[in-house]
């Protein structure tokens, strides 16, 4: 999007991306929580980008590195990830009483708490502020939340420009794209494409703009740094709510979100009501986890405490929106709560092999990765099988290494699977499809010695399919999602049983 | 001792060297294995797929066909599958609790707890690291993921491979990394699936290995099958199969059993 003519100007189908320099991305959806195909589909859309894949591949496999590193020199990594667990329980359990424990501390302090039971509730919120401030700019700190309620488009829809200051959000907006990863929101742009971005959507790029990433990093500073001296407000989210005390947090790498959150006259932040620990002291677990867990550093160069207003210091009015979205009804089922748990540090994405091959744009929801999987089905309520969002559980091989990594041990396979249980029950009734077929006929077969050892002998037919060579590589449909890339081997002439009788007999 | 075999589904019906193997190395050490035939499968598919009803009367069938070990008629329950373990140690009681099965559930978990995959029956519960095998191949072990982080086998399929004669084991890059079968996610989400593969077999290629070795026939059965598409001239074997021969008495698999791979 050319900044001159941001905001009244939509995106266009580019025709040639070889002029461009990079492939469009995901336009801004309607809905941020379910948008696109269902996952199947838009996974295999991404696995033909070989460039993406290409650039998954290196970054993933970076931070992935980086963080192991970080993680290996903690003696105490597995207490602390025990701590801030049973931090998360505690605080979901007394979330109402925290929560107004909240409100009354930051309206101690000077601020303005207001309720949003939803995302066009918390979007009239922001925009009235901003009616009454006489903005037509804003300069925002990277914020998942926002991101969650459309907040950009809303605010663009009624002429206010909400300008992104994180770097990576920054390349993400000017590309008229969707993030891809809750930390890394640009991790499927390499810096050739990045330089193509900005030398095309910078009004005030260098002309002699390299890939190097410093001289990258220079030119989004010159970009941005008139935008904090102009901004007169700033609108944020909040990595932690500290109830005790009414105080928010940031972490970040670049600053960036420091300039937001101090310069400009008004503040307003964003944040989902399950982003809260009871007391300073528990944020002291976090603090050590969440570096680590999703930039691979000890610490994040970046860390900012606010509560309420200070006369004379940093912004002098104050929001706080606290937003549900949601998560009040997440809250009150098992699967639910524990999604809650979440920090945001996208360790589990960093890890997962079908995020690695697939990229973040395939979930079809700003939560992309293992945790989307089974936060965005909870979020939306999407049970049933034609909402694209009920696929989401079935996007993982079950492989384990999210739970391995998640900072609050997060137990994401056992979640999944139990969503697609109630996937599966949700659909019960209706005309059944292929899977409920083959379940329920396998069932009583599964279920017996007798007939399992019968099904097995029947199976040896599949010896003359297989023929000659004693190996299957082509079979119809359904079959053939397993054949287009794999061979299956004949059944054995004999199954283990029979074998077994056999053995015995000379014993 | 006196050892109840769970030969798997898979196990049974495609890849019967896995059990057979399992049951030669055993008989060899000198232990008495047993199979009980009332047998089938351990629901995992089923659970995995979300048919958590479906499961429920294969889940059952495990728990009845394997209580007696709860009364000392078995000294230990062996699989040679990680992932099968895993789901007996955690998926069977969740699925009984989930149905309101709470005694179910609680006999699922006290035979799980004399369940062993063959790796830790090996080392924990046998107290070998050395079974005495001979193999002159050149091998490389995928650790299969839910042998690692359910099962959690530790580095006991290693122990066991390095102690083996004349094996020349070289460690695979990327191990951790899922192969891409992870049950009915291999066909619902086939294109990812292949992809995922796709890595782990050039990953293996790397190795200039003959012969991948596993714990789990249903992530090789993926992986043969890709090794077999793309003529990679390197074969599958699982752990069992190394095992169980030696230098006087080599363990040839039943020649009516396929292979996959080459």
């Amino acid at each position: 999007m050319c900044p001159s003519c941001a905001g009244h100007h939509k995106a266009q189908p580019v025709e040639d991306t070889t002029e461009l320099g990079w492939t469009p991305g995901v336009p801004e959806p309607e809905d941020p929580l379910r948008w696109g195909d269902k996952f199947p589909k838009g996974a295999a859309e991404n696995l033909r980008n070989t460039q993406l894949r290409r650039n998954l591949r290196y970054a993933t496999h970076k931070i992935r590195d980086k963080r192991n590193d970080r993680v290996a020199e903690m003696p105490d990594w597995e207490e602390l990830r025990d701590a801030a667990s049973a931090i998360k329980h505690q605080t979901m359990s007394n979330l109402p009483e925290l929560l107004e424990e909240m409100e009354r501390n930051v309206q101690a302090r000077g601020g303005i708490v207001h309720w949003a039971r939803d995302a066009k509730e918390a979007n009239e919120i922001i925009h009235q502020i901003l009616v009454e401030k006489q903005v037509d700019e804003v300069v925002k700190v990277k914020s998942m939340v926002t991101q969650e309620i459309g907040m950009n488009k809303y605010l663009a829809d009624r002429g206010i420009k909400a300008w992104e200051t994180d770097l990576a959000e920054m390349i993400v907006q000017l590309s008229e794209d969707m993030p891809s990863h809750i930390v890394v929101p640009a991790i499927h742009r390499n810096r050739a494409e990045i330089r193509a971005i900005f030398a095309n959507r910078m009004d005030d790029a260098p002309a002699d703009l390299s890939t190097d990433p410093r001289t990258l990093a220079m030119a989004a500073r010159a970009h941005l740094r008139k935008k904090f001296l102009s901004a007169k407000v700033a609108i944020s989210g909040s990595n932690m709510m500290i109830a005790e005390s009414g105080t928010l947090t940031v972490f970040e790498s670049e600053g960036n979100g420091r300039m937001c959150l101090t310069l400009p006259e008004t503040l307003i932040s964003v944040v989902g009501i399950e982003k809260m620990v009871p007391t300073f002291k528990d944020a002291e677990v976090f603090a050590q986890l969440l570096p680590r867990s999703a930039t691979g550093e000890r610490m994040n160069p970046y860390t900012t405490f606010w509560t309420g207003v200070t006369e004379g210091d940093g912004p002098q009015e104050f929001h706080l929106v606290l937003l549900d979205n949601g998560r009040s009804k997440a809250l009150a089922d098992e699967i639910g709560r524990e999604a809650l748990h979440c920090i945001r540090c996208g360790a589990c994405m960093n890890v997962c092999p079908v995020y690695e091959h697939v990229g973040g744009h395939a979930y079809g929801s700003v939560y992309p990765g293992p945790i989307g999987a089974i936060l965005t089905p909870q979020l939306t309520d999407s049970m049933d099988r034609h909402d694209p969002n009920s696929a989401l559980p079935f996007a993982s091989s079950l492989c384990g290494a999210c739970y391995e990594a998640c900072p609050v041990k997060i137990d994401i396979p056992t979640n999944l699977v139990r969503l697609r249980q109630r996937v599966t029950d949700a659909n019960r009734g209706g005309i059944p499809d292929m899977w409920d077929v083959a379940m329920a006929a396998t069932s009583p077969v599964m279920a017996s010695g007798k007939a399992f050892d019968a099904a097995g002998r029947a199976a040896k037919l599949g010896r003359i399919v297989a023929g000659k060579k004693q190996r299957i590589g082509a079979l119809p449909y359904p079959a053939s999602m397993w054949t287009g890339a794999r061979d299956i081997p004949a059944p054995p002439a004999q199954n283990f049983r029979q074998w077994w009788k056999k053995h015995e007999e000379e014993k | 001792m006196k050892i109840a075999l769970f030969a798997t589904c898979i196990g049974d019906a495609q890849f019967p060297q896995a059990p057979q193997a399992t049951v030669h190395l055993l008989e060899r050490l000198g232990h008495e294995v047993v199979f009980p035939q009332s047998q089938a499968c351990c629901g995992q598919m089923h659970v995995n797929t979300g048919y958590f009803k479906e499961a429920l009367p294969i889940i059952e069938n495990h728990v009845r066909t394997f209580e007696p070990v709860l009364d000392g008629e078995w000294d230990a329950i062996v699989v040679p599958s990680g992932s099968c373990t895993g789901s007996i140690r955690h998926q069977q009681k969740l699925v009984a609790d989930d149905a309101g099965r709470t005694e179910l559930g609680k006999k699922a978990q006290a035979i799980a707890g004399k369940t062993y995959e063959l790796s830790e029956l090996l080392v924990d519960v046998l107290g070998l690291e050395d079974v005495g095998a001979y193999f002159p191949h050149r091998v490389t072990y995928h650790p299969t993921c839910h042998s690692m982080r359910v099962a959690k086998v530790g580095d006991k399929p290693y122990r066991l491979l390095q102690n083996v004669e004349g094996i020349d084991f070289v460690p695979l890059p990327e191990e951790k990394s899922c192969c891409g079968f992870g049950g009915t996610f291999a066909m619902k989400n086939s294109g990812t699936s292949t992809a995922m593969l796709a890595d782990k077999m050039t990953n293996i290629a790397s190795t200039k290995a003959e012969i991948l070795c596993a714990g789990d026939y249903s992530c090789l059965m993926h992986i043969g099958g890709g090794l077999s598409r793309i003529r990679a001239g390197i074969r599958v074997m699982h752990l069992a199969e190394i095992l169980a021969g030696t230098k006087d008495e080599p363990w040839v698999s039943p020649s009516t059993n396929t292979t996959l791979g080459v």
